[in-house]
């Protein structure tokens, strides 16, 4: 017999082995563990930023980040929850995806209303605000809901008339590249820039749509050309804005900014 | 050509893991659409696979035969941990790509092969050029692959446009089957015949020949 393969041996390699590898992967994890969060912090500041256009090579995406204002707020009644503190308010991936697995902090969708296969929707969320001198500017709302292979994770930005888009980013997805990940091509993210959400009735009309918009069309202002070769994260697309800017999503809140934006410039006048 | 030079030598052209022992191909069809991230991905796989040959070849002799492999797979995860926790420390944007495709690292059968056939026989020096050797040998055929995949699926390289799509406003029409990992299949193919005409020793024995249709007047030639 080897004189290795005596089980004191063994047992002595297979430990001391154990002990090593699990030293340097610790050190390693703690070690990075600030520099992988700024970056993170990072890159989702940037796609903030960039769906709300504010993106620019002059300044740094601290800098920038300076005039977004951070508010949890409560879904269920549109109400601003400033109890929860918006710094401390951060999820895995997206920021309140882990309220969403609590029971408490959130409510399951059954399938008839879930038409973006969340299976539960927390109850706090957090969204941005773009202010100038103190008068809202754009408003950043983040959105998530399945595609063809997975969720996409991004952020919607909406003018301070709550109805039109500046535009629409995704931070997180596994479409396909060339077909479903073209939701990150430029060109089809300009797209979005100065598309209505609802008529002038209320009515919930934006939608992206199979095919490319037909331009003599009145209904184009809530259009926006579908993926070619993606009908189904198109779709994933149209669904989740219509789940999150519906009244299980941001519509209470929204109405509540309205009346807020409202008497706000009653006063400036 | 001294022995190290044609350790490290050997695996690109002549001994290649992905074209030659058909290895790793996994990798080569998922992560390939693009050339950084395919660049990421050759620099991880040759980190992980030089240094797990060195480390192994330290402690060869002290490995006990009955757990060799579990010692082997061990060594190689935690290194796969760190390249990725790496990564993710100075690459955030790629890692959300490439992240998953690091972690199975751990499964590329060049790793563990290489581990197995020559870091327990030979010595440190050797065998960490042996995973050098073998890791360039794999990022040649990726960043071929790469290289024709984001060409002709979306008429870029590195990002840059080279060919304007015509989604962009251009004249070239993506193709889109370059886009879906099962391309790589083909262009793999094309690069290993292209080898093989190049190097002709690489092309194996037929495992066995169609008999030729003269049996029957073979047969009858013996009767008569």
């Amino acid at each position: 017999m080897n004189k290795n393969d005596t089980l004191f041996k063994t047992l002595f390699v297979g430990i001391t082995l154990c002990l090593v590898c699990s030293i340097i992967i610790s050190l390693t994890a703690v070690g990075l563990r600030d520099q992988q969060k700024f970056l993170k912090q990072k890159d989702q500041q940037s796609k903030i930023l960039s769906s709300a256009g504010l993106l620019t090579n002059q300044k740094s995406i601290e800098e920038l980040f300076m005039a977004i204002e951070e508010r949890v707020i409560n879904l269920d009644t549109g109400e601003y929850a400033d109890s929860l503190d918006p710094k401390s308010f951060n999820g895995k991936k997206f920021e309140s995806e882990d309220y969403s697995k609590d029971p408490l902090t959130s409510v399951q969708l059954s399938s008839d209303i879930d038409i973006s296969s969340l299976k539960r929707r927390e109850n706090f969320i957090k969204i941005y605000l773009y202010k100038e001198n103190n008068n809202i500017k754009a408003v950043i709302l983040p959105v998530r809901g399945l595609g063809l292979w997975g969720t996409l994770y991004g952020y919607l930005a909406i003018e301070p008339d709550l109805n039109t888009i500046i535009g629409l980013e995704y931070f997180a997805h596994k479409e396909t590249p060339g077909l479903g990940a073209e939701v990150d091509n430029p060109r089809w993210k300009s797209k979005w820039r100065g598309k209505k959400i609802r008529s002038s009735s209320g009515e919930f009309k934006i939608k992206v749509i199979k095919g490319l918009i037909n331009p003599g069309s009145p209904e184009k202002k809530y259009q926006v050309d579908g993926l070619s070769g993606a009908t189904i994260t198109s779709r994933g697309v149209s669904n989740m804005l219509a789940f999150w800017l519906g009244e299980l999503g941001y519509a209470k809140f929204l109405n509540k900014l309205k009346e807020e934006i409202k008497k706000e410039e009653a006063l400036n006048v | 050509m001294s022995k190290s030079r044609q350790v490290l030598l050997s695996p690109i052209f002549n001994d290649n893991p992905i074209a030659l022992q058909i290895l790793g191909i996994c990798s080569a069809l998922a992560v390939t659409s693009n050339l950084y991230p395919t660049l990421l991905m050759c620099i991880a796989l040759t980190a992980v696979v030089s240094l797990s040959n060195l480390f192994v070849s330290i402690i060869r002799n002290q490995i006990p035969t009955n757990v060799r492999m579990i010692v082997q797979i061990t060594l190689i995860a935690s290194l796969v941990v760190v390249v990725d926790e790496v990564l993710k420390a100075y690459d955030y944007e790629t890692s959300k790509t490439i992240g998953v495709f690091v972690a199975l690292i751990v499964t590329n059968c060049i790793v563990m092969g290489r581990a197995e056939a020559f870091a327990m026989q030979n010595g440190p020096w050797l065998s960490f050029l042996d995973g050098l050797g073998n890791g360039l040998g794999y990022s040649l055929i990726l960043i071929f692959v790469a290289t024709i995949r984001e060409l002709l699926g979306a008429g870029t390289l590195f990002g840059y446009e080279i060919l304007v799509l015509t989604q962009n406003g251009g004249s070239y029409l993506g193709n889109n089957y370059m886009v879906l990992s099962s391309s790589s299949f083909i262009i793999i193919g094309l690069f290993i015949w292209l080898l093989r005409s190049w190097k002709v020793e690489q092309i194996e024995e037929p495992e066995f020949q169609v008999a030729r249709n003269n049996l029957e007047t073979k047969e009858a030639g013996t009767r008569v």
